[in-house]
């Protein structure tokens, strides 16, 4: 496992905490949404950064109360083609307002990375570092976008003349 | 059981191909290794498996054939199909092993009217 | 017609780059098979029963002379020589190579067009009316909002990876020429009380194992909201969309399944959420786009043409092919043309490279080089002088090409079928040229009249048997091809999906039952009915009895 974060390869700082182990003290932890509803409280005193991993099938609404208190936010992709994380993340960053990191986990292709970050992620893991420079080309696949998202891309301004005939 | 052979599609267009008697893939079911048993039968989609990884064939799987005289039938109408091409296009039709692919006699085209050709 | 300039040069350029690589990457090993087919789906290439199978977008069915001609080159250079329009107005290649597929792509980019979105579980290239711009009903041409929704859904970040394919339909005209109700959304134009264009938004609709015509879920939407309204809907579908099971993962399915009322107050509550965004294409957008669809300089406004007239009434042949194959134009002096792809005993919907090539003369020669492709497999040239229609029509016919059959019983829509698709369970393409044959006369083509068949090799309904007045399903009897027959379908504005019949008939009896079945509608019919009508008035009964004898099996 490897961990892109921006546009780089980078180590990952974050530990994935299971539902029952125990908060090793000041360590940044990423939790299930089970465990956050259960122990909120205890793991909002711990005075470190604390995530939230969100499967697929749990939308943003789910702790849109406490996107301030969360340091990071990881939705997963159970399948490359479960697509409902991307609707997520527009939520997350565009209503909600999330400022934290945004991560995706999961079965990523290189070829998604470019829908990715237009959705608003900033952090991807991805399997390993091999071919890591492609991985890192890919965020530049397309330097023209159609739509305009919370990712600050601008639709091209386009000014010419009409075309006649049909 | 009855008689099976395996076939895939070819990775680099598609063709469609089967095991061969003589251990590689050929166009032709005729030439195709024909297996009873279901042991016989695992042999084959093993090796056809090695062929995918190889990146020589694609989504392998075993079709049920019977011999009829000195040809092969295969004993769905896809698979006929798939053995000979498309039924509408005597042109495009495979010919039988060791035809020029011209006579129109290798198809079963059920209809001779191809006016638009 | 809608000219690209830099950015979109750009988007498709990088496009081809993307799947170059892609396909590279199959070839070396690091993308496996299952990996490789969401890629390859989303650029249109699929494997059939004998090959792969490239879908070529074309985007609400518009084409010019010079793509036209260089589809044909691809035909010649990369395939057999020939090319198959489909229903969804695209036009599909039966034997590329994968790894010349690039080179399909690099080429299709030179002039303008690309296989963006024609498969995978996307937002499908848009559809729309083929007499787009040239109607004579029309309030607005399609082609503006449809280009419109074309950039908006190209490699849209949120909506690439959605439960299932998601296809869009546009009309401009109060007649449906698009199908709009069953697709997964449908766009009517329509005006208000005020004068002021949008559209009905039809929502949900879709044939497919479960046909069901689309629901309103909104009256009027204003034209600036246009692509706001889509995207709360795309969310909403997106995010609670059935992903668990294949077949009940269209949007049809979650409106059902949620209820219309409910389905509907989510988009509209999404859509207020969103509204304020920067979502919508502003009015200077739409005017940009627009301006690209003007009309072409029309050189007579004169409505009646001597020569055109003289034409009619001196060749009979002519004078048949005028009846079907004109539509009124917009523009007084001018008419539609459609070319019919359905030669007697021809394969529906098939070009060669020579035909493809002929079409693309014509057009430049007398169709201000526009041509359309519409979802009944045939071509349409939008602007015909009336006084060129004669020398279009001899054209044609010169190369066996001038069908006088648009919307009569030979003007079939058939899918591929088992002839080519991976997923058919029996033929189509056969079962049609069977048909046609059989009632090639056109004396008896024309006592039939108006007269829909549509034939599909499978569930899948690529060939819309639905809403075909009569419709052909291909099922699989134990290896055996077997049709089931359904009646009374139809895709206009009067949207109906049809009846099943009864039990399915044999590959080599089907064709006997087609005719049992119009023999019965000619007996019965009250003047000036066509089937659909005998059929609305009668019912399924005296269809059934003629087809089972009054003790149906």
């Amino acid at each position: 496992m490897a961990l892109i974060q921006h546009s780089d390869f980078a180590d990952d700082s974050w530990i994935r905490l299971d539902d029952a182990s125990e908060a090793p003290i000041g360590a940044k932890i990423i939790v299930s949404l089970e465990r956050w509803q259960r122990d909120r409280e205890s793991l909002l005193g711990r005075n470190a950064p604390v995530g939230v991993l969100l499967k697929s099938n749990q939308p943003p609404a789910l702790i849109a109360a406490d996107i301030d208190r969360l340091s990071l936010i990881a939705l997963e992709f159970p399948k490359f083609t479960d697509g409902r994380a991307y609707s997520y993340a527009r939520l997350l960053r565009e209503r909600h307002g999330f400022k934290g990191e945004l991560r995706a986990v999961g079965n990523i292709l290189r070829d998604q990375l470019f829908f990715m970050r237009r959705v608003g992620f900033d952090a991807f893991e991805v399997p390993d570092r091999a071919r890591a420079q492609e991985w890192l080309k890919s965020f530049g696949d397309f330097d023209v976008v159609y739509q305009e998202t919370g990712d600050g891309r601008r639709r091209p301004v386009r000014v010419r003349e009409p075309e006649i005939g049909g | 059981m009855a008689q099976h052979v395996v076939t895939a599609n070819r990775l680099g267009d598609g063709g469609v191909v089967y095991l061969s008697t003589a251990g590689g893939w050929t166009e032709w079911l005729s030439e195709a290794d024909i297996v009873d048993s279901d042991a016989d039968e695992a042999r084959l989609l093993a090796i056809a498996e090695r062929a995918v990884a190889a990146r020589l064939v694609v989504a392998p799987y075993a079709i049920p054939v019977e011999r009829q005289g000195a040809s092969l039938k295969a004993l769905s109408q896809r698979e006929r199909i798939r053995a000979k091409g498309p039924t509408i296009h005597p042109q495009f039709c495979k010919p039988e092993a060791g035809g020029t692919g011209l006579e129109s006699s290798a198809c079963m085209s059920t209809t001779n009217t191809t006016a638009h050709w | 017609m809608y000219v690209y300039d830099e950015y979109d040069r750009t988007l498709v350029a990088e496009r081809v780059a993307q799947f170059r690589g892609q396909v590279a990457r199959r070839l070396s090993g690091e993308l496996s098979e299952d990996e490789f087919r969401p890629l390859r789906l989303m650029n249109g290439l699929y494997m059939q029963l004998h090959a792969y199978m490239l879908r070529v977008a074309i985007p609400y069915g518009t084409l010019s002379s010079v793509q036209m001609r260089q589809l044909a080159m691809i035909a010649r250079k990369y395939d057999k020589g020939y090319g198959h329009f489909t229903t969804r107005q695209n036009i599909q290649y039966n034997w590329p190579k994968l790894d010349a597929v690039p080179d399909i792509l690099a080429d299709l980019a030179k002039v303008e067009m690309h296989a963006h979105q024609t498969s995978g579980n996307c937002i499908r290239n848009v559809t729309a009316d083929q007499y787009a711009g040239a109607a004579a009903d029309e309030i607005e041409d399609a082609r503006i909002t449809s280009e419109v929704i074309r950039q908006w859904s190209t490699f849209h970040p949120e909506f690439s990876f959605l439960p299932r394919k998601f296809k869009i339909a546009v009309t401009g005209s109060p007649h449906d020429r698009a199908a709009i109700k069953v697709h997964d959304i449908g766009l009517r134009t329509i005006r208000n009380d005020h004068g002021e264009v949008g559209y009905e938004v039809v929502v949900g609709g879709g044939l497919g194992r479960t046909p069901i015509v689309g629901l309103t879920i909104r009256e009027f939407l204003p034209k600036r909201h246009l692509l706001s309204y889509l995207e709360a809907i795309l969310r909403v579908y997106n995010q609670e969309g059935r992903r668990d099971n294949l077949f009940k993962a269209r949007i049809k399915i979650l409106v059902q399944s949620m209820g219309g009322t409910a389905f509907t107050e989510k988009v509209e509550a999404e859509w207020r959420a969103i509204r304020k965004d920067a979502v919508d294409f502003s009015s200077e957008d739409f005017a940009r786009i627009a301006a690209q669809f003007a009309p072409p300089r029309y050189v007579t406004s004169t409505a009646h043409s001597a020569e055109f007239e003289a034409a009619r009434l001196a060749d009979k042949d002519f004078e048949a092919w005028c009846r079907t194959n004109l539509a009124p134009h917009k523009q007084p002096g001018y008419a539609i043309v459609n070319i019919s792809l359905k030669p007697i005993g021809g394969v529906p919907g098939d070009a060669t490279a020579e035909d493809m090539e002929l079409f693309a003369k014509i057009a430049e020669l007398w169709s201000f080089s526009a041509i359309r492709v519409t979802h009944s497999q045939n071509l349409v040239l939008p602007y015909v002088r009336l006084s060129d229609v004669h020398a279009v029509w001899q054209a044609l016919r010169g190369a066996g090409l001038a069908a006088p059959n648009i919307d009569l019983i030979t003007d079939i829509i058939s899918c591929p079928g088992l002839d080519y698709c991976n997923l058919a369970n029996a033929r189509s393409i056969p079962v049609a040229q069977r048909i046609s044959e059989r009632f090639a006369s056109l004396d008896r083509q024309y006592d039939i009249g108006e007269l829909k068949i549509k034939i599909s090799g499978c569930i899948n309904a690529c060939g819309h048997h639905h809403v075909g007045h009569i419709g052909l399903l291909g099922v699989d009897k134990k290896g055996e091809e077997f049709y089931q027959i359904t009646l009374g379908g139809s895709a206009d504005e009067n949207a109906s999906l049809g009846t099943l019949v009864g039990p399915a008939f044999s590959y080599d009896r089907v064709v006997d039952a087609v005719e049992t079945l119009v023999e019965t509608y000619v007996t019965k019919r009250q003047p000036g009915e066509i089937f659909l009508d005998t059929y609305r008035r009668l019912g399924v009964a005296p269809f059934k009895e003629a087809l089972y004898g009054s003790h149906p099996a």
